[in-house]
């Protein structure tokens, strides 16, 4: 044919300048940027906590501080890369927390079956989102934006607003605050929950990126239609991740059981918003289809590493959050010009 | 031609949405080794009618047989499991998804063993190679990186990998709605030698196109569409580009 052979030499694609070499490098790899600054805060605030802050009891107090909120960030992150939000992720583990609480002290059931029974409530609630989203058509942000209030009243209600105590679940040595439990590593405390929340990476990390349920989600959060056309059933995998985030509420809630050692519907309540923070810090995209697990527990790492870094360098107390808030706003500014790549 | 079966046909199918009706009866065949264009005005029933024929639209009435059998499509799977593949106008590729993933994208293959059939592992690497061998046997291998998001692609490459799915997975028929409608004259005229190398491997191709010199200069036969119905079927032998357009906007009848 004449021509093809021009057409031919159309199709490579030409070279690029130093600033798209970043821009190609960052949208392949989209978890550099958060591990730089990581890397560059703790540098920093190692020099300017007068060496606190490197020492291994800090770093053990970072990890464990961040347990919680970096398990739910795991559910959190699967459901922005389908292009929704989880604004409820907070109070619905509260309430799946409670669930395990109660049915284990009020009712009596055995440790393992409370929390099988807070995981049952847990993929109920997030089957309800789910629902909600696929079927109602519901934007993902109005439905949690609504059961955020919902799940909130219903842990009141159920609680009556009183607290669990450690006592009345039976003492450090029961099943429900296993996750509590100390593990020494030299001079450095971890607990069993913060192991738990990095497994729960190590999990979603294999399942992402090496099955085709991993690909399913990544696509319909690229492009729904086009993931439909390819034969994709897109309502079921949304339906599926808001199961899975559900689920992720009830291990947040067992890591969060542990790291209170009580059960109370007014705990963690910057943990609603600081997944989403993790989760975007960490480089995923909020309009779905791009980002990495592993950005997600750099980015939950990062809050906890300016709280806690800020505090040891003196800073005043107010600044913490002007320094979280610029943060984000880097990141989704950096998240906008990566997509623009080849454009 | 008369004595050959068709590979695809279509007969009265109606699809209406709400008040509007896209198609009111439309039939269509294809014939083995054929390229069929489909043209009409805008509005014609054009991507309705191959719509319902890849699976993404239910039509209301109406039959579609492949190979002498009756099939009814439920979705896009059914259609693929059949043997039909689809490049839509919008592309249909995911974005943010490298080339080798998008190839496989709803139909991922798993490691054999218990990798695969336990832990659910995709073989990565097979894919990988086969997504290559895809592009190479079509003459694309020039795309270096089999692993880059299709969105650092230009849109000719885009369209190649769409096409190259389509090939690779088309056991019967490869249906292409406007493959060069967002393309330059350089990268149309390479599609229009992905589709003549399509028909050399015996592949019947449907194209849909507006472009009246394209159609004229691939196709086999060409089947008019006019308010939501087959208005009439030339060939590029008997009928000229006016006398087809013509036929198309009713100002003649074949």
């Amino acid at each position: 044919m004449v021509g093809s052979d021009s057409a031919v030499a159309s199709l490579t694609t030409p070279s690029l300048s130093p600033l798209d070499r970043i821009q190609h490098m960052l949208h392949r790899y989209p978890v550099i940027s958060p591990a730089l600054v990581l890397l560059v805060s703790g540098l920093v605030f190692s020099l300017f906590s007068n060496g606190r802050f490197q020492r291994p009891e800090t770093i053990g107090i970072i990890l464990q501080q961040t347990a919680v909120m970096a398990t739910l960030a795991v559910g959190q992150t699967l459901v922005i890369l389908t292009a929704g939000i989880d604004l409820a992720v907070g109070t619905g583990m509260l309430l799946t927390h409670l669930v395990v609480a109660k049915t284990a002290v009020d009712m009596g059931l055995p440790a393992p079956v409370a929390l099988m029974a807070g995981a049952v409530a847990g993929m109920a609630l997030g089957a309800f989102h789910g629902l909600l989203v696929t079927r109602v058509k519901l934007p993902p942000f109005i439905v949690t934006l609504g059961t955020f209030y919902v799940f909130n009243s219903l842990g009141l209600v159920y609680s009556k607003a009183q607290t669990v105590s450690k006592e009345a679940m039976g003492g450090e040595q029961s099943l429900l605050l296993w996750t509590g439990k100390g593990i020494q590593i030299g001079s450095m405390r971890i607990t069993v929950g913060v192991l738990l929340a990095i497994a729960l990476y190590f999990v979603f990390w294999y399942v992402l990126s090496q099955t085709a349920w991993g690909r399913h989600v990544y696509a319909t959060g690229d492009d729904p239609e086009a993931a439909r056309l390819a034969g994709i059933k897109v309502s079921r995998v949304l339906l599926s991740v808001y199961i899975v985030a559900g689920l992720i509420y009830a291990i947040g809630g067992w890591v969060q059981l542990g790291r209170s050692l009580s059960a109370s519907s007014n705990a963690a309540t910057d943990v609603n918003l600081e997944t989403i923070t993790a989760v975007v810090i960490g480089g995923t995209s909020l309009f779905g289809g791009r980002g990495r697990i592993w950005g997600t527990l750099v980015g939950a790492l990062i809050v906890s590493v300016f709280r806690i870094g800020l505090n040891l360098a003196g800073v005043n107390v107010y600044y913490e959050n002007l320094a979280i808030g610029a943060l984000i706003l880097v990141a989704v500014a950096l998240d906008q010009w990566i997509r623009r790549v080849g454009k | 031609m008369n004595e050959v079966h068709p590979v695809l046909t279509a007969r009265g199918l109606v699809k209406r949405f709400g008040r509007v009706i896209a198609l009111d009866g439309s039939d269509l065949e294809l014939y083995p080794g054929e390229v069929l264009a489909v043209i009409g005005d805008n509005g014609a029933g054009k991507s309705s009618l191959i719509k319902c024929l890849s699976g993404a639209f239910i039509p209301d009435e109406g039959t579609v047989e492949l190979d002498g059998a009756q099939v009814s499509f439920r979705n896009p799977q059914d259609a693929h499991t059949a043997g039909i593949e689809t490049v839509y106008q919008t592309l249909a590729v995911a974005p943010a998804l490298d080339i080798a993933t998008n190839l496989f994208l709803g139909r991922e293959r798993l490691k054999p063993g218990m990798l695969g059939s336990i832990l659910r592992m995709v073989d990565k690497k097979g894919m990988r190679t086969d997504a290559r061998a895809a592009l190479d046997g079509l003459g694309i291998g020039t795309l270096q990186d089999i692993t880059q998001a299709v969105e650092t692609l230009s849109g000719g490459q885009r369209q190649a990998v769409a096409v190259a799915r389509a090939a690779a997975f088309g056991s019967k028929v490869v249906i292409l709605d406007e493959p060069t409608a967002a393309l330059g004259v350089k990268e149309s005229g390479h599609v229009l030698q992905l589709i003549r190398d399509l028909r050399s491997r015996g592949l019947p191709v449907i194209l849909i196109s507006h472009n009246m010199p394209h159609v004229f200069e691939v196709a086999d036969r060409i089947h008019i569409q006019r308010l939501g119905r087959r208005a009439a079927v030339v060939t590029p032998q008997t009928h000229t580009m006016s006398e087809a357009v013509a036929i198309m906007t009713g100002a003649a009848t074949a």
